[in-house]
């Protein structure tokens, strides 16, 4: 125990100081926020004392209710009551038109056919949707631990595409809440778990929530959590399940067209009786039509097995090619583990059984698993734990590929590769003079463009105009620890970097990011102005802070003329930093950041050497 | 890059799985953006950029066939954009009767016992190149490297065949 705590020099805030962040699971049906306090994790709960959120959120004329309120008018008011709207999440209109479910909401399209939900509140999108749920989850959190939060670890599928964790990064950045990390649901419940048990060996984790199915299989090694595969599938959940049990009854009863309400009335009333069946072998659904008559049925557990079964089946096969792709048989998997309010089905549970040969773990509730590994993770992202060796290696679920000639799809990353990555390649000009070249990028297995789907289209510009095959672009796709594209082209012989416009096929643009951002401000009365100036500030002691401890430490990798230019460039950021320009702070970064590049550089390499100091050059 | 020199190994066809994937997870402890997270921009993009090295160093010098194109490569001899095919006819044979053994799996009453069969001849075959491929790779003469080089481009096929025969397998049970 130190008696004296001594503080690194030019560090200004006390490094013992215990960071605000909490891990948040936004899920299709509930949602959940938990954090680490006094060495526990724990969910939080709401003055009620409730743990759960559900994902629900009601627009009316003048006020916007989330969560238990929302649910209650559910029946009578579908229109403008949003449920699931995490399906909805980096989805195109057509694409969830063309489904099997028919919804209650009014659409309409923007502008590149995102869906838009028009409510008594006018057009809302999915994103703007999810920032109302996270909303009072971090209120809650901010009221139950006594401050502003530094940071949030939010958790989506990992069979998530691009656009789809593009999007819950927007919804959080809605709300001015900084994101530390996306993490897939699957890997936050082997954390909860691997930590709990301290076990090592590969696990496959199963989750089954309301709107999406995952299964990642894992290897944990000294505080090492490697996903070796994941598999899945974006659109297959509980909500499934409620909605084959609606058409059933709809059938039984021979009801023709529904108005949304009783449409509603029913969905509601085939989940009550899926939850009844965990338990009991039949249920007796009902309903209570407009004209006052009451419609009876009873469902047995081997009828909604029957019909669940081609659904439970398609997750069975994602298991087995999700080991394959593993290379791991399933004697080897030491523990499977169930994540998910579906995974109370009784049938589910007896496959999953089946399949891996051993009874699954749910010693932790499935409800809360994944909240909790998440806020494990915001602990030591936020740096309360320096100490943790925690490691995660996620991989990225879906291949990335680039449309080619006829249509086909020239795979650039394959799925199930370790994230960051980087893939560079290389094309050339197929007319003399060309300056403009368009890109389209997709996400999937599939061998034809049309079968994948969309990601992002976007054109180089400012190419040299040379002879026709002369020009050699080399485009770089980098993908980032949360599963994010981005992209950046360069011409080889001139050394030209390209410019590149990436218009997100299903996500927002910039510009309607931006938009948002004002729009919500306004609904807070805020100022958009002081927030970004705050951001700036935030990020200018972020930077001075970190470069002095660099300098502390590594200091004499800088000759004397080096460290005068950077010790002139801080001296001029801790100027700026303390008046409301944000411009100048922002330039002050910059400049701060041209003049560290190399030493950041120098220094990088030198940890990577560290890390294997000691160890022989030789091989055997 | 040489990526034997990020993992301090002396380049070898034949290396230690084990101590690569160590060393792997030590690197990674290094330079990952998880322990950059509240750092500032720069050093989360070096930290981004350097561990997608990282992982593509241990890609590369974990798959056989993968880590011998690298040794070719640093050799001066680089099979990345290549077009060469292999001419040996008795291997175009072998690969035409395995392709046509791939399309009758979709017909037959009894698929599994012709998948398993087909795997276990591609195994046995695959180690063969594997083991001839990795004589030559230790060989000091340039011929010798090139004809390593053709064992990669046979190698190359035979994983493409291998997934061709595991989505005929997936294709069952769909």
């Amino acid at each position: 125990m130190a008696l004296l705590q001594i503080a690194e020099p030019g560090q200004s805030a006390a490094p013992h100081q215990h960071r605000l962040a909490v891990g948040i699971d936004l899920g299709t049906t509930n949602s959940l926020v938990a954090t680490v306090r006094s060495g526990e994790t724990a969910t939080l709960a709401d003055e009620q004392g409730r743990h759960s959120l559900p994902s629900i959120v009601r627009y009316t004329q003048d006020a916007i209710e989330v969560g238990y309120q929302a649910a209650l008018s559910s029946a009578q008011d579908p229109h403008n009551t949003i449920v699931s709207v995490k399906r909805f999440m980096g989805r195109s209109l057509e694409d969830i038109q063309s489904g099997p479910q028919s919804f209650a909401y009014e659409f309409a399209a923007s502008d590149n056919g995102l869906p838009l939900f028009v409510t008594a509140q006018g057009t809302v999108n999915p994103v703007q949707v999810s920032a109302e749920i996270l909303r009072p989850l971090v209120q809650r959190a901010e009221q139950t631990l006594g401050g502003e939060l530094q940071g949030v670890v939010i958790t989506v599928p990992a069979y998530f595409d691009d656009a789809q964790r593009q999007g819950t990064k927007d919804a959080a950045a809605l709300l001015g809440v900084k994101v530390l990390r996306l993490l897939n649901e699957p890997t936050a419940a082997a954390i909860a778990y691997g930590l709990d048990s301290k076990q090592e060996g590969v696990i496959a984790i199963y989750d089954l929530g309301g709107g999406t199915f995952d299964i990642s299989i894992l290897r944990l090694n000294r505080g090492v959590f490697e996903v070796l595969a994941t598999g899945g599938d974006s659109a297959l959940g509980g909500d499934d399940f409620d909605h084959l049990l609606q058409n059933h009854l709809q059938q039984a009863w021979q009801l023709p067209g529904l108005s949304p309400q009783l449409g509603r009335q029913l969905l509601i009333e085939a989940r009550r009786v899926k939850e009844a069946l965990t338990q009991e072998t039949s249920v007796l659904a009902s309903l209570t039509l407009t004209d006052g008559s009451l419609l009876q049925h009873t469902v047995t557990k081997t009828d909604f097995e029957t019909l669940i079964a081609s659904l439970v089946k398609k997750t069975i096969g994602s298991c087995r090619r999700a080991l394959r792709d593993a290379g791991v048989t399933a004697d080897e998997v030491l523990e499977t583990v169930l994540v998910g309010g579906s995974t109370r089905v009784p049938l589910v549970r007896e496959q999953v059984e089946h399949f891996f040969g051993k009874p699954p773990l749910t010693s932790i509730d499935p409800d809360k698993v994944v909240a909790i590994g998440a806020a494990i993770q915001a602990d030591i992202l936020v740096g309360n734990k320096p100490e943790s060796d925690l490691l995660l290696l996620d991989v990225i679920p879906l291949s990335l590929g680039i449309e080619t000639m006829g249509g086909l799809v020239e795979k650039v990353v394959s799925r199930n590769t370790t994230i960051p990555v980087a893939r560079a390649q290389e094309f050339t000009t197929f007319k003399d003079g060309q300056t403009a070249m368009a890109f389209h990028v997709v996400q999937g297995e599939r061998e034809l463009v049309a079968d994948c789907r969309s990601l992002a289209r976007f054109t180089l510009k400012g190419i040299p105009p040379l002879a026709a095959g002369a020009a050699h672009i080399r485009v770089t796709f980098q993908v980032d620890a949360d599963g994010l594209l981005s992209v950046t082209a360069m011409e080889k012989s001139t050394g030209v970097q390209a410019s590149i416009q990436v218009k997100p096929s299903f996500g927002l643009s910039d510009t309607e990011i931006a938009l948002m951002l004002k729009d919500s401000m306004q609904h807070a009365k805020d100022d958009i102005a002081r927030r970004m100036l705050a951001e700036q500030q935030v990020e200018a002691a972020r930077v001075l802070e970190s470069l002095n401890a660099a300098l502390h430490k590594d200091g004499d990798l800088l000759d004397a003329a080096e460290r005068e230019a950077i010790d002139a460039a801080m001296t001029q950021l801790v100027v700026v930093a303390g008046q409301d320009d944000t411009d100048a702070i922002t330039k002050a970064i910059e400049a701060l950041d041209a003049q560290t590049q190399e030493f950041a550089s120098k220094r990088m390499d030198n940890s990577i050497r560290a890390a294997l100091k000691g160890q022989s050059v030789d091989n055997i | 890059m040489n990526y034997f020199e990020l993992f301090r190994f002396t380049p070898a066809f034949t290396i230690d799985t084990a101590l690569l994937a160590e060393r792997y997870r030590e690197l990674q402890r290094a330079v990952h953006p998880d322990k950059f997270a509240n750092d500032t921009e720069q050093q989360k993009l070096l930290s981004v950029q350097r561990t997608a090295q990282i992982n593509d160093g241990f890609q590369t010098l974990k798959d056989p066939i993968r880590r011998a194109e690298h040794m070719l490569a640093l050799r001066g001899i680089d099979l990345s954009h290549e077009t060469t095919t292999v001419k040996d006819t008795q291997f175009l044979m072998q690969q035409m009767e395995w392709r046509e053994a791939l399309e009758d799996i979709s017909h037959s009453q009894v698929p599994e016992p012709m998948i398993d069969g087909l795997y276990q001849s591609f195994a046995a075959y695959q180690a063969e190149l594997t083991q001839l491929l990795a004589a030559l790779l230790d060989s000091e003469l340039q011929a010798d490297w090139l004809l390593a080089a053709d064992q990669v481009r046979k190698l190359k096929f035979m994983a493409k065949l291998h997934n061709e025969l595991t989505r005929a397998e997936d294709a069952l049970f769909d």
